[in-house]
């Protein structure tokens, strides 16, 4: 393959990075911007999702797109449960203390990994992509699934974002975003608000690992490249901005794709920690966010 | 307020470094293994302490502490054939310059971001330790042979390898640190420090430089964290990568939350409790991190203060 068809794979597959990664991102991200709560286990969300997605589509017989179809739909709300439960018992005993919460949700993560270990196992298992269409460009073949991937990623971010600006939920996020205590003087139930982000921040991370698991694989230990992705995302667009968390993720995605197609992927991690790293010193704000409150 | 009872403090202190002198004598074989193991790392939750518990900087990197020492001591032994002590120097070093590099950056910033900064860097250390497999051994690691582990001084010779002589070593340490960091809590210094704590805006407003001080703070802790690892590089004759990974970063964390963070012996506490519940519990199940991640969200709801942090707000307030 010549160097043109050769980069344009490598821009395709670092695109569906970007997709999966705007997604899991945006859940971290709308967790820290309404609730100022670092979620560390919310990789363990992403794999949770994928996992079930694994267990659900075994269970279904039949063509692999009913048991896909069954994933997407039950994977995401088991997980939004249990993110929940985790809110109700934890994060709100706590009073969203934001040290408290760090300790808190690394400890999730443990559990969450050692009972997916413990009942799910070590194996790295895959899940049957709902349909295997390829796409012929002139000079290499293409899965379709994957490009569905992307479609499937724009049109959940479009949602999230007329739901956060034109509609009365978003309002309501929004005002306990900016002024927790105002909110709760205009009558605004914040503790609903916040279990109700904190669940759809996790689901966003189970959709995203749903979308993903028939390309790569289930395995108990998939959470933690998500979560220092999403961290990094966030950061470079700006805690708590929609747009520079997609601008964000389709930067890092395609850079991820393209600079691990010619160097060393440790060595590319490397760089683009330290990178980032470096803009969260000189740039706390983000490259894309306005100030912080 | 607790300069009431110097006595009474130099004394626990004393009486906890005597007790664990005798225990060598009484402890069957695997305790006393475990024993040194243990006082070693306490050491490295002392350090995460100082910069926790008394500046109240959250950090989830210290594991480059920690490793800079380890890889400081035992690349110098096995690569360069270097003697114990100027490889334990070494790794000391190591682990003090990269503070104060780390710490100069990582202090530009505040809460969850210094977080999240230290974090990285912890992970690009662990990084570059993968990418120079070549030196390093990568996840293989690398054994410490015993005849590089002889100390001879003068006409005798210290094997590090022979149980007691190990956990003597392991005792100097851990006495010796333990010690600075009684005499720098009790400092002005140490009274800066949590002054910074409690209200960094005020002090800064006394006529503080905050800056230098939290700096001063990463750079001891960083070489607490990394004379720990040069010690169990030594001790134990082992440097592998795993111990840079995040989870290394985590351990000192719930070491010093379960101990008492912000008391001198709350490190020691904490490490003994969480080894001996780890040493136990692993005859019923394998689920280690299960136990691991219970216990730091059973301690952050209902004992926030930790062990010792409980008993000096009940009893004892005078407690160090």
């Amino acid at each position: 393959m010549h160097f043109g068809p050769h980069l344009l794979l490598a821009a395709l597959e670092g695109l569906v990075t970007s997709a999966v990664l705007a997604l899991t991102a945006l859940g971290l991200s709308l967790v820290f911007g309404v609730m100022r709560v670092v979620n560390v286990a919310h990789g363990e969300f992403f794999m949770l999702g994928a996992v079930l997605a694994w267990a659900i589509s075994t269970a279904i017989a039949g063509h692999p797109a009913v048991g896909f179809v069954a994933a997407l739909a039950i994977a995401p709300l088991l997980v939004g449960l249990v993110a929940l439960i985790a809110e109700r018992l934890v994060l709100r005993r706590l009073n969203y203390n934001p040290e408290g919460t760090i300790v808190a949700t690394i400890g999730m993560l443990y559990i969450i990994q050692q009972l997916a270990l413990t009942f799910y196992g070590p194996e790295a298992r895959p899940v049957e992509p709902p349909f295997s269409y390829r796409i012929l460009l002139p000079w290499f073949g293409y899965s379709g699934y994957k490009l569905s991937v992307v479609a499937a990623s724009a049109i959940l971010l479009v949602i999230t974002w007329l739901v956060l600006t034109r509609t009365k939920i978003g309002l309501i996020m929004r005002a306990t975003q900016y002024d927790r205590e105002t909110a709760q003087a205009f009558g605004i139930p914040v503790e609903r608000v916040y279990a109700g982000v904190f669940a759809v921040g996790a689901m966003l991370a189970a959709i995203a690992a749903v979308l993903i698991v028939p390309i790569s694989q289930a395995h108990y230990l998939m959470g933690q490249d998500p979560l220092l992705l999403s961290f990094i995302v966030v950061i470079i667009g700006g805690l708590g901005s929609l747009r520079g968390t997609v601008v964000a993720a389709i930067l890092i995605g395609l850079s991820d794709g393209i600079v691990s197609m010619f160097f060393s992927p440790t060595l590319a991690k490397i760089i683009a920690t330290l990178v980032v790293a470096m803009v969260l010193v000189f740039r706390p704000q983000g490259l894309f966010g306005t100030t912080q409150r | 307020m607790r300069d009431a009872s110097p006595a009474k403090t130099y004394a626990l202190h004393i009486g906890v470094i005597a007790l664990l002198f005798a225990l060598n004598f009484v402890l069957p074989d695997y305790h006393q293994g475990l024993f040194a193991r243990i006082m070693a790392l306490a050491v490295f939750a002392m350090g995460y302490n100082l910069l926790f518990g008394y500046v109240g900087l959250l950090s989830l990197g210290h594991a480059m502490f920690f490793s800079a020492g380890l890889y400081g001591a035992g690349l110098t032994v096995h690569h360069l054939g270097w003697g114990v002590p100027e490889a334990f120097i070494a790794g000391v070093a190591c682990g003090a310059l990269l503070a104060l590099v780390i710490g100069l950056l990582a202090l530009r910033t505040t809460g969850v971001a210094f977080l999240i900064v230290t974090m990285m860097f912890a992970q690009v250390f662990y990084l570059l330790i993968l990418y120079f497999a070549a030196w390093t051994g990568g996840d293989q690691g690398l054994v410490i042979q015993q005849a590089a582990r002889v100390v001879s001084i003068g006409g005798a010779s210290l094997d590090l390898t022979n149980p007691t002589v190990r956990y003597m070593s392991a005792l100097a340490m851990f006495a010796i640190v333990l010690l600075i960091t009684l005499a720098i809590v009790r400092s002005r210094f140490g009274r800066v420090l949590v002054a910074i704590r409690e209200n960094e805006e005020r002090t800064k407003m006394l006529g503080y430089d905050t800056g230098a001080n939290k700096l001063a703070a990463v750079v001891a802790s960083g070489a607490i964290c990394a004379a720990s690892g040069a010690a169990y590089a030594l001790l134990f004759g082992y440097v592998g990568s795993s111990f840079a990974g995040v989870q290394y970063s985590i351990l000192p964390l719930l070491w010093v939350l379960l101990g008492g963070a912000a008391t001198t012996l709350g490190p020691l506490v904490g490490t003994l409790f969480m080894y001996y519940v780890t040493d136990i519990t692993s005859g019923f199940t394998s689920a280690y991190l299960l136990i691991v991640g219970v216990a730091l969200i059973l301690l952050v709801l209902f004992f926030p203060k930790g062990i010792l942090g409980s008993i000096r707000q009940r009893w004892l307030g005078w407690l160090p």
